[in-house]
């Protein structure tokens, strides 16, 4: 009897959160969707944002997001598979145990934090070394990229560790260096892993809002080098929403529903590439 | 919308003998004094005041989730059915970095500056560096001012930085040596200049002489006619004693006062 009641119980608070996630679809759709239409399509996918006079345009927030996502794709792959490959095969036992939960502790910090280094730091040594406003393509991308770091290091970690150690003693037998088996055995075998932490990476980036509307200074104009300011779509919604009323407000939940189907696209390669392992 | 404000609502449900008052952020600050010294003086009376824009604060006031609305713009079309009090005006001051070398614009140059027409300082006497012009956001009520007051529709070019609060403007011309922006008056400190236009600086006597022309009113909001302790605190903001407050923070009060109070 009372195993029937909690099996119950977890059934329901089990069905809430897949509730949620359908009414959270539901909402944004229902609330975007007549603007894209009532607008068209051609003023959707024009630069020109003035949305309490009539113009919808969202092309440089959907280009600024995916330009952001990629300078931080840029630097958080580059330095998470260094970081990964160093702890999972050129480190010892206890240099692993330090590393790592220390990387892992930087998913921990909230990313208002991250904003503010970003503000202190960051934009003044961008603005005097490189030029431009310092708040900047460039500045975003290196943020995200670090706050995506332990999302890669961890997943991409882990399929390497799962690759079969008679691998790796199977490739030194054949008289390969430990470099040479990395490179041409072990990243191949782990290759689903690693492309799976990549793309969760990449929601993150794409999906993050705070850090961004501190440090990218959320200029409408499509950036023509990386030191232009930028402004994604996660950015347009938290600035404006709280002013946003009528078709103004409509045009967010347009900007979200956009957000909403790229992340899901995201999503269904990243369950894709982890399914195959 | 709607949702949005239960949701602000619900984490602060109506006290027994509590006033709620929300919108405009440029408000807020100053509505906020007035009410600790409200509070101080009548114990066992709660005000919370709350940003989220002056649009948010006229609309919240119609679905009467708030007791009183702020706004730091004219209302407009259908808005215009909620009575207003206006409790002060501020002056919408245009601010540079301490060691920009230009003191005074013209109110062309700075329209120039903000449509992306002239976008290097040496075009209106400063050094031969790229102006950085930061904005707010669409639909805020500072914002809104500075159009009406300065661009008189012109639009502001997507070139702008964009942030989402005076604090925020502030706080990047404080740290850009380049930088333009626009705040409210009263809140401008030490760590950026405001500059004169035409000629006239934004100091409190040209405000109060009218001296200095960009300025905007504070509106507070309300659906009916005010009544027991919503009419009390606005009496008191138009007391002699608020608008001291108001003013004390640089803001030209509404009502004449003597200063020897």
């Amino acid at each position: 009897m009372k195993d029937k009641i909690a099996e119950k119980f977890l059934m329901v608070v089990a069905f809430s959160a897949i509730l949620t996630l359908a009414l959270i679809s539901f909402f944004i759709f229902q609330q975007g969707l007549p603007l894209i239409f009532k607008a068209g399509l051609h003023n959707i996918f024009s630069t020109h944002w003035a949305p309490t006079r009539g113009h919808f345009g969202i092309l440089s927030m959907i280009v600024g997001s995916i330009m952001v996502t990629a300078g931080a794709l840029i630097i958080g792959v580059s330095f998470g598979l260094a970081c990964t490959i160093f702890l999972s095969e050129f480190s010892s036992g206890t240099i692993q145990k330090t590393l790592k939960p220390i990387i892992e502790l930087l998913a921990g910090i909230p990313s208002v934090v991250y904003g503010f280094m970003g503000i202190v730091i960051l934009v003044p040594f961008v603005r005097t070394h490189f030029g431009g406003p310092g708040f900047s393509v460039l500045t975003a991308s290196i943020i995200l990229g670090i706050m995506i770091l332990p999302t890669i290091v961890s997943i991409s970690y882990d399929s390497l560790r799962a690759v079969p150690k008679t691998y790796r003693e199977g490739s030194f037998a054949l008289g390969a260096t430990k470099w040479q088996t990395v490179v041409m055995l072990l990243i191949p075998a782990a290759r689903s892993g690693i492309i799976a932490g990549i793309i969760l990476g990449m929601g993150r980036a794409i999906g993050e809002t705070m850090a961004v509307i501190m440090i990218a200074g959320n200029a409408l104009k499509i950036p023509h080098s990386i030191l232009d300011s930028v402004r994604t779509l996660t950015s347009t919604i938290a600035l404006e929403l709280g002013y946003a009323t009528g078709d103004h407000r409509a045009a967010l939940f347009a900007c979200g529903s956009f957000l909403f189907i790229i992340i899901v696209i995201l999503n269904i390669i990243a369950i894709r590439f982890k399914g195959k392992e | 919308m709607l949702l949005t404000f239960t949701m602000l609502t619900c984490t602060q449900k109506k006290a027994g003998s509590g006033i709620i008052i929300a919108g405009s952020t440029s408000v807020q600050p100053f509505i906020e004094q007035v009410a600790d010294n409200y509070m101080r003086e009548h114990p066992g009376i709660a005000i919370i005041v709350q940003g989220g824009g002056s649009t948010a604060g006229i609309q919240a006031t119609f679905n009467r989730i708030c007791n009183i609305g702020t706004s730091s713009r004219h209302l407009i079309g259908d808005e215009k059915r909620l009575k207003q009090i206006l409790i002060a005006m501020d002056g919408v001051a245009v601010i540079v970095h301490p060691s920009n070398p230009v003191d005074n614009l013209t109110v062309e140059q700075i329209r120039g500056i903000f449509t992306g027409k002239i976008r290097n300082w040496k075009d209106v006497g400063g050094k031969d560096e790229i102006i950085i012009p930061v904005t707010r956001e669409e639909g805020s009520g500072t914002r809104g001012s500075f159009e009406e007051l300065i661009m008189e529709g012109e639009e502001i070019s997507d070139r702008c930085l964009v942030q989402d609060s005076n604090g925020s403007v502030r706080e990047i011309i404080a740290t850009t040596p380049n930088g333009i922006g626009y705040i409210s008056a009263g809140l401008v400190d030490e760590r950026e200049k405001a500059i004169a236009i035409d000629g006239i600086k934004p100091t409190p006597e040209n405000l109060i002489s009218h001296h200095y022309k960009f300025c905007r009113p504070f509106l507070l909001l309300l659906l009916e006619e005010p009544k027991g302790e919503v009419k009390k605190f606005i009496d008191y903001v138009l007391s002699p004693k608020g608008q001291k407050i108001l003013a004390g923070n640089g803001l030209i009060p509404a009502v004449p006062f003597n200063n020897e109070r």
